[in-house]
């Protein structure tokens, strides 16, 4: 299976049909917004706190948008014009900015709650210019996100690791930057649903020393951690112990898609803000 | 791009790390949009924990807003008029074209169909 990432820079490959495919691809749609739901969980968020969250690598906001629903706000980064466009004719909540997350990013200290970068991690490992180092650029990225989290909180990337190299190559950074925490692996048995989740902490807070949280699909009566995990959150368990699923909002959100797509390929406008009051000022 | 956001942002070229000076970002040439938002109040106090009070007055004086004390009320919870203004200007005012300008190393981040330019020349890194 070739990998985007070999293909093309992000921003050419992300341009605008690429863009537009993968906004208007149910599929598509539906698997992003299921990882953010994850990776919002594996923040462990303060209970019913809304959060100024960043989203690395934002994309056409499908991920964001899951914020929004949660009741967070956020801003979103990425590289690609094309798809921020969509971003913004979609009206997601979330700021968006072009920007290259591997030239560090720019907020001053202690201002998001948690972060998350759904599919996104491993573009950055990517040599795609002479002068594009991946471990400068990790390394940048990591110091510069690590200042701008409130001391205590979380980041959480999906990710696609490409071999155990790449794997080592982000979590040495990412230490050598500050964070601790590791990797959790949700379904490592099913070669569908498998899915990999670095967990990183940003300092410890006032709290006890964080702990890693347990994958979904493991034996979690062997480890105490998951099942106390699980309760704190609104999931229930598919059927035959299958993939869980989220109890209201991913429903709520297919609904969404379904009927902007139903509208025709311009996927937009679904967010509750839709037909909200715009005027210019000067 | 909502004010909110431009209060968090400092220019990040590498050398530039005044702190005096690469906050706040200087607008320039801009013009503004209000986009209705969701009032909610927690989030809102969450928010105004977070911002740089002083470089809130000099961005909204700079961009002809008023309606901000000087200095940061200890309670903003107990003032509805200043809570509503607050929302107002931190979540409905977007930056919708013009620039952002480092007062310290004078990078110009322009600023299109609101979505700022972040990127950075090779030099800059
Ligand atoms: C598979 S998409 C995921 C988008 C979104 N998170 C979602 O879940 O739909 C990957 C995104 O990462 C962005 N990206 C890749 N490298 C990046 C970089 N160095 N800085 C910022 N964004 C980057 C791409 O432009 C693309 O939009
Ligand atoms: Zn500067």
């Amino acid at each position: 299976m070739s990998r985007p990432e070999h293909i093309a820079p992000p921003e050419l490959f992300y341009n605008e049909t690429e863009a537009q495919k993968y906004t208007s691809n149910s599929r598509i749609a539906s698997v992003q917004a299921e990882m953010a739901f994850r990776a919002i969980e594996l923040l462990c968020l303060p209970e019913d706190k809304s959060c100024l969250l960043l989203d690395i690598g934002c994309g056409s906001g499908l991920s964001g948008e899951v914020l929004e629903e949660e009741g967070h706000t956020w801003v979103g980064l990425d590289i690609s014009p094309s798809m921020l466009e969509i971003a913004r004719d979609r009206e997601v909540e979330g700021d968006l900015m072009l920007q290259d997350v591997g030239q560090g990013l720019g907020f001053r200290p202690g201002t998001f709650e948690g972060a998350i970068s759904i599919s996104v991690l491993q573009w950055l490992c990517n040599a795609d210019s002479k002068t594009n180092i991946p471990k400068a650029r990790l390394m940048r990225f990591f110091t510069t996100l690590y200042s701008c989290l409130v001391n205590g909180s979380r980041a959480v990337f999906q990710f696609y690791p490409e071999n155990d190299d790449q794997l080592d190559l982000i979590m040495g950074c990412a230490t050598r930057c500050g964070f601790t925490g590791g990797l959790v692996i949700d379904y490592p048995n099913s070669k569908k649903a498998k899915k990999f989740y670095l967990c990183l902490f940003a300092g410890q807070g006032q709290g006890a020393k964080p702990q890693l949280p347990q994958g979904l699909g493991t034996d979690e009566t062997a480890d105490p951690q998951g099942a106390q995990f699980s309760q704190t959150r609104n999931r229930t368990r598919g059927p035959k112990g299958g993939p869980r699923v989220s109890v209201k909002d991913k429903h709520w959100i297919m609904r969404k898609k379904d009927a902007a797509r139903t509208r025709g390929e311009t996927v937009a406008n679904d967010s509750k803000y839709t037909g909200r009051k715009r005027r210019v000022k000067f | 791009m909502r004010l909110l956001t431009h209060n968090m942002l400092q220019c990040h070229v590498k050398s530039c790390n005044d702190p005096a000076l690469n906050f706040p970002l200087q607008f320039q040439e801009v013009e503004l949009e209000q986009i209705e938002a969701e009032e909610n109040e927690a989030l809102l106090l969450n928010l105004v924990g977070k911002i740089d009070w002083p470089a809130l007055v000099q961005t909204t004086s700079e961009l002809g807003i008023t309606g901000l004390p000087p200095t940061k009320p200890d309670v903003v919870k107990n003032d509805p008029a200043l809570m509503k203004r607050l929302h107002e200007i931190l979540l409905e005012t977007n930056v919708a074209q013009g620039k952002m300008v480092c007062r310290g190393c004078g990078h110009s981040y322009p600023i299109k169909d609101g979505i700022p330019n972040m990127l950075l020349a090779e030099h800059e890194i």
